[in-house]
């Protein structure tokens, strides 16, 4: 068995995984663990653009942006986490563009600034220009520009290589960092990696949905490696469905896209925004949107034969405004769908898109095991994470600015505790976990399929925990999810061999998914009203009496081996803004 | 109230719902745990021929035969993980559609050449990598940090925007018969990154950029073919920045 041996260990290579090693390698010897090559992080995907009250362009400032985050996450923000990232926000940009990130311009030659949804001038009079962009590429220019100073600097990088298990060892009755175990995807070799500090930026978890942004490797294994040692979950209910997806593929068309004037219409033709949220219209959060175009599907004004999607239009823009502003993703329109958007609508549908809960931390990145107490050495930033900057609904730009400003903390902090801390013992055997689930799936000669159990799981999740969600459709998810899991147990791959094998690592990520899903379904079965991106429609109102606290989901064993979710409660930190109804 | 958008939802419901076909996919296989030799195989499916190639993958992947190896993530061209050789031409399997192959003919699909094989439709990408980084592909600037951001022009900016879109998915580098010849040779990659700094105006480090690719191995070995542009996923004029990085060297001016 091979064992490795870092300072600080960083597992993911998208944006915080990077922003994070900027900052760590400097002080600590830091190696970065990812599954993909890390230019092919989902950060790359990212369009629309990076929040900060720069005022470049129109007035602005830091507190506007705090409210308006604390206010569009439906106040089960963090208040002094939210402070911290909408001042933080802005050296944030700044430090991009000195590393080289290629923003767009305005006249005067600084950082140009464009309207987002839910950003708005003194606490919601008007939208404001608040989003730093590259075109409709700014989550590929963060990531090529986090990559290329990550190789300036020398920063070390095990590619292809998917951690499976986090490495905890009980000293003075004090669960400590030891490392990870990782799985070497071109040899097939599990290696063990011993690190004072490890940094989990191991993104989102969107894949349990089947419409949906995220990319395929998005399958959440930082935080189920995070829930079976059982460290707590925050908020899992809450996750985003972002308005325009692609219809039926739900490739992402930016929000950006109404920033610049886009219009959302029925199959009358009609601005239905209008009705909905009468200033901000179509740009108002993106929870309202989301749930403005399903109640236009559902009463019958969805377009199509099957009227199940609505029309992005943007065929009143000039097409000089479209090519400069939104070249990739009028592309994708006219490679997925054959249409032009210069003269016509684009078919979308809202599609799963971020997840708002995740790993527990405080504002340093500390990984919290209960409602207080940090794991020592144990470090989380980026979508994996909860800070919780994004309470019950994020705001568009502002997790690229979560992954570079929480990211940057977490480097800081663990390269820090790596500077005054001894290496934790190794557990006893410590690849036994990942070694008995890899040869169990190797060896094994089940009748299921992962690709069955998938799409049954992708199936459920988008009929019952979508934008809509009752009692009635989460107990059935619930059911269904446990159903699923048991059929997991019978499963085989066919691919029994030791080199690349992408079979057996789909498997194990479904095995993720479906620990995530079941958490996401009880943690949502349990909160009995709706607040931001969870919405009840037996409970229609936000319950800030019972409801105004953070879900905390553990995974428990009980002696008999059967496995169940507990869920405990935390308060949300409020510093000034007194919570007040939503209205956009 | 627009027009368009009423057009449309007309011409949409009249459209009839998607219809399958019957396409074959001729896929070269390697797995050296099994056989040191390479060889084609059939699969044939019926699928929609709106859907891409990389969906045609994942039907044989999931449904048929487990062991088909490739890389992806996105699925819609951003990642820069699945380039390959389709029907002899080098593209993201992402952004390809089915209907757009002649899918009455068997469609063919290998790994991208120059690049050691490892695995079915898997090459070993450290070289290219290299390759990038060789290049010193990061700013370079000198004295005081600015506290603000450094100011740029409008035209500036866009003097270099085409070679900030590379995914680095090396479809344009291994397109390249020089590349194919010599393993040795940069390729088109690293110099499209290499001219997305040489030519941002606040970069300081150009000539020595210019330098390294002054080198035996470095951008004269470019023959225009115009394979790299051609391959290029993301519309980059490949040919033209290699020929950009050629006049520099000359002129000394960029
Ligand atoms: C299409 C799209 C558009 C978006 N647009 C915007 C926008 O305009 N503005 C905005 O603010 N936000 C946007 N977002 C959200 C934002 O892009 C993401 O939340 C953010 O980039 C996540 O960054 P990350 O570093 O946490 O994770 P990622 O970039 O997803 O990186 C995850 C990393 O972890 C690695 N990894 C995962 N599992 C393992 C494992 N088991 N072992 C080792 N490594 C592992 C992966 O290899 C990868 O390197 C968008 C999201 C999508 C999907
Ligand atoms: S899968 Fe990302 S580019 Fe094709």
């Amino acid at each position: 068995m091979k064992i490795h041996k870092y300072d600080t260990i960083i597992v993911g290579a998208g944006g915080a995984g990077m922003r994070a090693a900027i900052e760590s390698s400097k002080n600590s010897r830091t190696a970065v663990l990812t599954k993909l090559y890390p230019t092919r992080s989902h950060t790359g995907a990212a369009q629309g653009g990076m929040a900060a009250a720069l005022a470049n362009v129109e007035e602005d400032n830091w507190e506007w942006h705090t409210f308006d985050t604390i206010k569009g996450g439906d106040y089960l923000v963090d208040q002094d986490a939210a402070e911290i990232l909408a001042k933080e926000a802005i050296d944030s940009v700044l430090d991009l563009e000195k590393m080289g990130l290629p923003f767009n311009r305005t006249p005067d030659g600084t950082i140009d600034q464009r309207r987002f949804g839910g950003h708005s001038r003194n606490h919601g009079e008007a939208p404001v220009r608040r989003s730093c962009y590259a075109a409709d590429r700014t989550g590929h220019m963060i990531l090529q520009t986090l990559y290329q100073n990550c190789v300036k600097q020398g920063v070390e990088f095990y590619n292809e290589f998917y951690v499976l298990d986090l490495l905890l060892t009980e000293k003075d009755g004090v669960r400590r960092t030891a490392g990870v175990v990782a799985y070497d995807l071109a040899s097939g070799e599990i290696q063990v990696f011993r690190a004072k500090s490890v940094v989990f930026a191991s993104g989102g978890n969107g894949k349990f949905f089947k419409v949906s942004s995220n990319a395929h490797t998005l399958t959440g294994d930082g935080q189920a490696a995070a829930l079976r040692r059982g460290l707590p979950l925050e908020d899992m209910e809450f996750f985003q469905f972002h308005p325009t997806g692609i219809w039926k593929m739900g490739i992402l068309l930016t929000e950006g896209a109404r920033g610049e004037g886009g219009i959302l219409r029925n199959r009358d033709g009609e601005r239905f925004m209008e009705t909905y949220a009468p200033v901000m219209k179509d740009l108002a959060s993106r929870d309202v949107v989301s749930r403005a175009i399903y109640t236009e599907i559902r009463e019958g004004r969805g377009c199509g034969a099957d009227k199940d999607h609505v029309f992005l239009d943007l065929t009143h823009l000039p097409p000089e405004q479209l090519d400069a502003k939104l070249p990739d993703i009028t592309e994708f329109a006219r490679t997925y769908l054959g249409i032009e958007p210069y003269t016509d609508p684009i078919p979308i549908q809202p599609t799963a898109h971020y997840a708002m809960g995740g790993i527990p931390t405080n504002v340093e990145g500390e990984v919290l095991s209960d409602n207080t107490t940090p794991v020592p050495g144990l470090y989380a930033a980026g979508e994996v994470a909860c800070v919780s900057v994004h309470g019950a609904n994020r705001l568009g730009t502002n997790s690229l600015l979560d992954i570079n400003v929480f990211g940057r903390r977490a480097g800081i902090a663990a390269a820090e505790y790596a500077g005054g801390a001894e290496f934790v013992e190794l557990p006893e055997d410590p690849t036994r976990f990942v070694e008995d689930e890899v040869e169990n799936l190797r060896d094994a000669t089940g009748t299921e399929r992962v690709v069955d159990i998938r799409r049954a799981l992708q199936q459920t999740m988008d009929k019952n925990v979508m934008v809509f969600r009752s009692e009635q459709t989460l107990k059935e998810a619930v059911e269904q999810i446990g159903d699923l899991r048991k059929r997991y147990k019978n499963i085989s791959v066919q691919d029994k061999g030791k080199r690349f094998n992408t079979d057996l690592l789909e498997a194990l990520e479904l095995g993720n998914l479906l620990d995530l899903a079941e958490v996401t379904a009880v943690s949502a079965l349990a909160r009995k009203e709706s607040r931001g991106g969870h919405y009840r429609e037996d409970f229609p109102d936000r319950d800030d009496v019972n409801f105004m606290r953070h879900t905390m989901a553990f995974r428990e064993v009980g002696d008999d081996g059967t496995e169940s979710i507990r869920l405990d409660y935390k308060p949300v930190v409020q510093t000034r803004y007194q919570p007040m109804e939503r209205k956009y | 109230m627009s027009s368009a958008v009423m057009d449309k939802a007309e011409a949409e419901a009249k459209q009839p719902a998607s219809h399958l076909i019957t396409a074959t996919f001729r896929i070269r296989r390697f797995n050296p745990e099994v056989s040191e030799e390479a060889s084609w195989e059939d699969f044939q499916l019926e699928i929609d021929p709106k859907e891409r190639v990389l969906d045609a993958l994942h039907q044989i992947k999931w449904e048929i035969d487990g062991t088909l190896t490739f890389r992806r993530s996105c699925a819609h061209g951003i990642c820069g993980s699945d380039a390959m050789r389709i029907n002899g031409r080098n593209r993201l399997a992402c952004k390809t559609l089915i209907k757009d192959l002649n899918p009455d003919q068997p469609i063919t699909v290998e790994a991208i050449k120059g690049l050691t094989l490892l695995k079915d439709l898997v090459v070993d990408m450290e070289p290219f990598f290299q390759a990038y980084r060789d290049v010193m592909p990061f700013l370079v600037t000198s004295g005081n940090e600015p506290t603000r951001e450094r100011l740029q022009s409008a035209e500036d900016r866009e003097r270099f925007d085409d070679t900030t879109k590379c995914i680095l998915c090396a479809a344009c580098t291994s397109s390249c018969p020089v590349f194919w010849n010599d393993g040795q040779y940069f390729g088109p990659a690293a110099i499209v990154n290499a001219h997305r700094f040489i030519f941002d105006s606040r970069d300081e480090a150009g000539e020595q950029r210019l330098e390294i690719l002054n080198d035996k191995d470095g951008v004269w070995r470019c023959r225009t073919v115009f394979n790299c542009t051609e391959a290029c996923p993301r519309g980059i004029e490949v040919t033209k920045a290699i020929q950009e990085v050629k006049r520099a060297l000359i002129t000394r001016r960029f």
